[in-house]
């Protein structure tokens, strides 16, 4: 069974390795954004650490979500996703396979940028370390319910737009409880909780997010 | 209750278009009957609030609404459910009928909810929970609305919306739980928006003005979805009879 | 049995009239627009599903 989902994450890492400027492209796009927020508010540290945590989960939410279209949009156009459809390897493995792939590219190199970029907010060393690991921790979930949004929206006018109007709600609780967990470590509470409930969120999305996925491609495929 | 034969004869658009077309006067009927005793109640009768005024009485508009918008967007959940389970038409037109009234009672909670915070808090709007939770589910009405706009098969229009609806019903204890640990970190103060005691007359204006509500949107909604109905089922003989009848 | 002492009081809501009656009156604006905007919508469909049928009937004859 882990076969399948294997040689899918090793099939789109090949791929994505083949078109590298997506990934550092939608890279700056994280970075322009978060120094984007200090431009707008003014250099003063002390607010720029309280907004910190936000602001970089935010900007990673809307980073996901330009690489999001990518995920089945490539395959579609050359017919593998149909092919893929009808084999005989459940669907949902396939887009379990295509989730990770995609966190991969996407979430893990925000994880191991965020910190450089937290620098510039002033963070604290604890601070940074929560981060990267409230980002690492969310991310695959991010990916996970993006990928629902992607099946649905697979082919449609408007396609990017539609997508983050569908997928952003969803991703609420993700920054809450991701950026709830660098505030908390920062006023000294202890941002445990929040890592456990994120980690039970990643979970919960990988688990279940690649079966609605895998709904939602055999509608639009039909 | 009738025998299960007769309802599954209702989830034929066909049968369904006249049967909407009857109910539609009795929820009208009914709706305007508790609004009138229930506004008779929440405005004439009901006495002053004694912490926050008259301005309370928004109450009786908010909090049905607020109902209403949840649980409308409950019954679209189940109507997606079906549609996908059995493969019924009418289940998605249903839900497409259902999601613009729904809609727009999620936007009167918040319209209603920032006119009496503004009185009461001095701010058109407060990060409280429950508005917040509300702004998100506005948020997944036109993302529903978007959706299903923007595909142009109807058939994948109703299974993909139906999809989103359950995914969005999933989340929604998610969203509310996160939203309601988020704002007691950040606020001290809890703001109470409803009442922890309230007048029993109060209580019974706010009930009669919930059912208006709901009386008032399953008869738009049977409206709306006759439209819908005709529309979809444009090429079969009975609509054709319909049209050509000469009825409006 | 009721609570103002008059219908001026019960304009001026203690003050807030302008929130209680900026709330019911959207409200009622609401109802009574979005019925209307329904009504609007299947007369529309109506016409143009009979044009549809007009159209496609010619076209069989010919």
């Amino acid at each position: 069974m882990s076969n399948i989902v294997f040689s899918v994450i090793a099939r789109d890492l090949k791929l994505a390795m083949r078109r590298q400027a997506d990934i550092v492209s939608a890279l700056f796009f994280f970075i322009i954004v978060v120094s984007l927020f200090p431009l707008g508010i003014g250099p003063e540290l002390d607010l720029l650490r309280q907004l910190a945590p936000g602001v970089l989960w935010v900007a990673a939410l809307l980073a996901t979500m330009l690489s999001l279209p990518r995920l089945f949009a490539d395959d579609h156009r050359d017919g593998t996703l149909e092919q893929l459809a009808l084999s005989p390897h459940p669907l949902g493995l396939v887009v379990t396979g295509k989730v990770i792939a995609h966190w991969l590219v996407s979430g893990l190199p925000l994880a191991l940028i965020a910190p450089v970029l937290g620098i510039q907010f002033d963070l604290s060393g604890e601070a940074l370390l929560v981060l990267t690991g409230a980002i690492l921790l969310g991310t695959p979930a991010l990916s996970g319910i993006g990928a629902i949004g992607a099946a649905l929206t697979l082919g449609l006018r408007g396609g990017g737009v539609l997508l983050s109007l569908l997928v952003l709600p969803l991703y609420i609780p993700v920054l809450i409880f991701g950026a709830g967990a660098v505030d908390a470590t920062v006023s000294g509470l202890g941002g445990e909780g929040h890592l456990s409930l994120l980690a039970a969120m990643t979970i919960a999305a990988i688990g279940f997010a690649p079966w609605a996925s895998a709904a939602a491609l055999k509608i639009a495929l039909e | 209750m009738n025998d299960r034969f007769n309802l599954y004869r209702f989830s034929s658009p066909a049968t369904f278009y006249p049967l909407a077309g009857k109910m539609i006067p009795w929820f009208i009927a009914a709706g305007t009957l508790l609004g009138l005793v229930g506004l008779y109640i929440g405005m004439l009768v009901a006495p002053t609030d004694f912490q926050q005024g008259e301005g309370y009485r928004i109450i009786f508009i908010h909090v049905p609404t607020s109902w209403m918008s949840m649980f409308i967007y409950l019954v679209m959940a189940f109507w997606a459910a079906i549609g996908l389970a059995f493969n019924t038409r009418l289940s998605g037109m249903m839900a497409q009928a259902l999601a613009p009234t729904g809609a727009l009672m999620a936007f009167l909670s918040l319209w209603t909810g920032a006119l009496w915070g503004k009185p009461m808090w001095g701010t058109w709007w407060v990060w409280d929970a429950r508005l917040t939770s509300e702004l998100i589910l506005l948020f997944l009405y036109i993302g529903y609305m978007a959706l299903v706009a923007a595909i142009d098969d109807a058939r994948r229009a109703d299974k993909a919306g139906g999809i989103l609806l359950l995914v969005g019903v999933v989340n929604i204890p998610i969203i509310y739980f996160s939203v309601k640990w988020w704002n007691t970190l950040h606020q001290g103060s809890s703001v109470n928006l409803t009442k922890s005691s309230m007048a029993e007359i109060m209580l019974w204006g706010m009930l009669l003005m919930a059912l208006a509500f709901w009386m008032y949107s399953i008869a738009v909604a049977l409206a709306r979805v006759r439209t819908i109905i005709l529309e979809r089922e444009c090429h079969t003989d009975w609509v054709r009879a319909e049209l050509t009848g000469g009825k409006s | 049995m009721i609570h103002w002492n008059s219908f001026s009081d019960f304009l001026a809501m203690g003050g807030y009239g302008l929130y209680v009656w900026g709330s019911f009156g959207v409200t009622a604006l609401i109802m009574v627009i979005e019925p209307i905007a329904v009504a609007r919508q299947r007369k529309t469909t109506i016409a143009r599903l009979k044009r549809q049928l007009r159209a496609e009937s010619r076209s069989t004859e010919a």
